[in-house]
């Protein structure tokens, strides 16, 4: 190294640090990047294509009840196995249709018996096992599960997490033993 | 024997079996499995002759979360979402690497514009990835400002893959003849800004980090890696490209679309920590052209096969390698298959696991200081090298 060499190189080393130095300075006087969540939030925009907790699609017939038609092809895509579904059971006869229909069938008249109606009771994701892979997203044939675009999905029990996907919606058939979450 | 009976009452079955050298005024240390400077949990017993490190062995497994095994459980296509979860730094490579094998067996056609979209996408998450590695990195060696920089460009990348992807870390946006969605004119419109935004702050990089006398002093020099130590342990990605070995899966293994556009392999001869910081840097360069010219060129199309595989799509009996380059290397998957409702078998090729092994013969006589460099410029994912 020469002795020219040796003399100047102190000072381009040093001139590295004021030119990052120079920087750090510019940032300074800048709008701050971050935003500081609980007091801001991001824009919504941001989180509209977020891929978030899934939810349950409105029939478009009635608003009010899932479009879900409780086929519970879901539940074996997923592979954290986190769906439960439940489908509603054919609702209850009574002795006198009972005796009815078997008075019919006595006599040879096809009976048609209510069937169960084609819509889930129980609809839980627990979402301390989803992965929002969207699998099931996917696996729907009627399309009637999506993502929704909730950034703050927090709790602080277990309980918080298994989201009841019916809740949204008023009509939907409840289990008889169902009694709805005080809040 | 039991180790009572040898008088060994502390430690466990790593300290315990840690050979003692020859010499007696040695120290043995534990790093890890809870350092800040090991990015997750990798664990380290070294021992030291004062500063110098005399023999340095990594002890894995502290996040060994069975993804081979998994995916003998599950179809391929509950298996994806897995992919996301192996290397959270680039998750797309590893869904590239998945959907990649799985098309070669079963012979599968994907749409020209999912393949741009999967080019376009795999780059920003490199070059995501490799922010989150230069802010971890110079934050080991004492820089405390420059990971502000790199997150706040890293956010807005991560906004606009979120478009895309759906979601900001674990993406896993790839299907077995495509991808799960289209880009719309908003993807488009902020990469198109953020190109130049980025092309912009690179320069910024190189002036607040990458000149810095103190950098370079812990950087230069340190660790170098010879190209026969790189191919004797299996190294890929970035280590050995700062060797001055010029290979590079994109193109080695030809993944599909590359040969289609203009870019060069980053590559720098000096071997040390600051080659492979360098090599780095270039590849975000490289990238930010391969998306430019990607979308320039972006065709009009379907984006996923026509009778794409469903859940219960079973693979065809068979068996398939396929290899992209990740962030961290080169990232492999063997498919084996018996035409069951699950995968036979499916390896997963690791880049830091190989990476990692040329740490232990790395870090011997440097100072301690200087293997904590060696390390992070490694730029190691714990849960890709335990899997």
């Amino acid at each position: 190294m020469s002795a020219l060499k040796k003399i100047f190189q102190p000072v381009t080393d040093l001139w590295s640090l004021v030119v990052g130095l120079q920087i750090t300075g510019r940032n300074f006087a800048q709008r701050q990047v971050t935003v500081h969540y609980p007091r801001q939030e991001v824009p919504p925009e941001v989180n509209a294509s977020y891929r978030g907790p899934i939810q349950l699609v409105a029939n478009p017939r009635n608003a009010a009840k899932p479009k879900c038609t409780a086929c519970n092809i879901c539940v074996p895509a997923c592979p954290s196995a986190c769906i439960t579904v439940v489908k509603a059971p054919p609702p209850p006869i009574t002795p006198e249709q009972e005796k009815a229909f078997q008075e019919a069938e006595a006599r040879g008249e096809e009976v048609e018996r209510p069937a169960a109606p084609r819509e889930p009771i129980i609809w839980i994701n627990d979402f301390s096992l989803c992965s929002l892979c969207g699998v099931c997203v996917e696996a729907c044939p009627t399309h009637c599960i999506e993502f929704s675009h909730d950034l703050y999905s927090v709790g602080t029990s277990r309980k918080d997490f298994k989201h009841d996907l019916l809740a949204p919606f008023p009509e939907a058939l409840r289990p008889a033993d169902y009694k709805p979450e005080e809040k | 024997m039991r180790y009572e009976e040898m008088g060994l009452t502390e430690g466990d079955f790593y300290s315990r079996n840690f050979q003692k050298g020859a010499r007696e005024d040695t120290l043995i240390l534990n790093l890890g499995p809870q350092h800040p400077a090991t990015h997750g949990v990798l664990r380290v017993i070294v021992e030291l002759d004062g500063e110098y490190v005399i023999r340095a062995e990594p002890v894995i497994g502290y996040l060994h979360r069975m993804h081979e095994k998994m995916a003998e459980v599950r179809s391929i296509y509950q298996y994806l979402p897995n992919m996301g979860r192996v290397d959270y730094g680039h998750a797309l490579g590893w869904n590239w690497a998945l959907v990649g094998a799985v098309e070669k067996l079963a012979g599968f056609e994907v749409p020209e514009r999912a393949q741009y979209i999967r080019v376009i996408t795999t780059e920003l998450n490199r070059i995501t990835s490799h922010l989150l590695w230069w802010g971890a990195f110079t934050l080991d060696l004492g820089a405390i400002t420059p990971i502000m920089y790199a997150f706040d460009d890293r956010e807005r990348m991560l906004d606009i893959l979120q478009m895309a992807t759906g979601s900001r870390l674990t993406h896993s946006s790839f299907r077995v003849g495509g991808v799960c969605a289209d880009i719309n004119d908003t993807f488009i419109e902020a990469c198109k800004e953020f190109i130049p935004h980025m092309r912009g702050r690179l320069p910024m990089y190189r002036d607040l980090v990458t000149g810095n006398i103190i950098l370079r002093k812990r950087l230069e020099g340190v660790g170098v890696f010879d190209a026969d130590l790189c191919r004797r342990y299996g190294g890929s990605g970035p280590v050995v490209r700062g060797s001055g070995i010029a290979y590079d899966a994109r193109k080695a293994e030809a993944t599909p679309m590359y040969d289609r556009f203009d870019w060069k392999v980053a590559v720098q001869t000096g071997g040390d920590s600051m080659a492979r910081y360098l090599v780095r840097m270039d590849e975000m360069e490289q990238s930010l052209n391969i998306i430019e010219q990607a979308l320039a060129s972006l065709p009009e199309g379907k984006v996923m096969m026509p009778k794409a595989p469903k859940v219960t799509w079973q693979v065809p009996k068979g068996e398939a390698y396929f290899a992209t380059e990740g962030a961290r290397g080169k990232v492999g998957i063997h498919l084996v298959s018996d035409g069951g409702k699950n995968p036979y078998k499916i390896k997963l090729r690791s880049p830091c696991f190989s990476n990692l092994s040329l740490f232990a013969e790395a870090a011997r006589g440097t100072l301690l200081a200087d293997a904590l460099a060696i390390l992070g410029s490694l730029d190691l994912v714990i849960p890709e090298i335990d899997r």
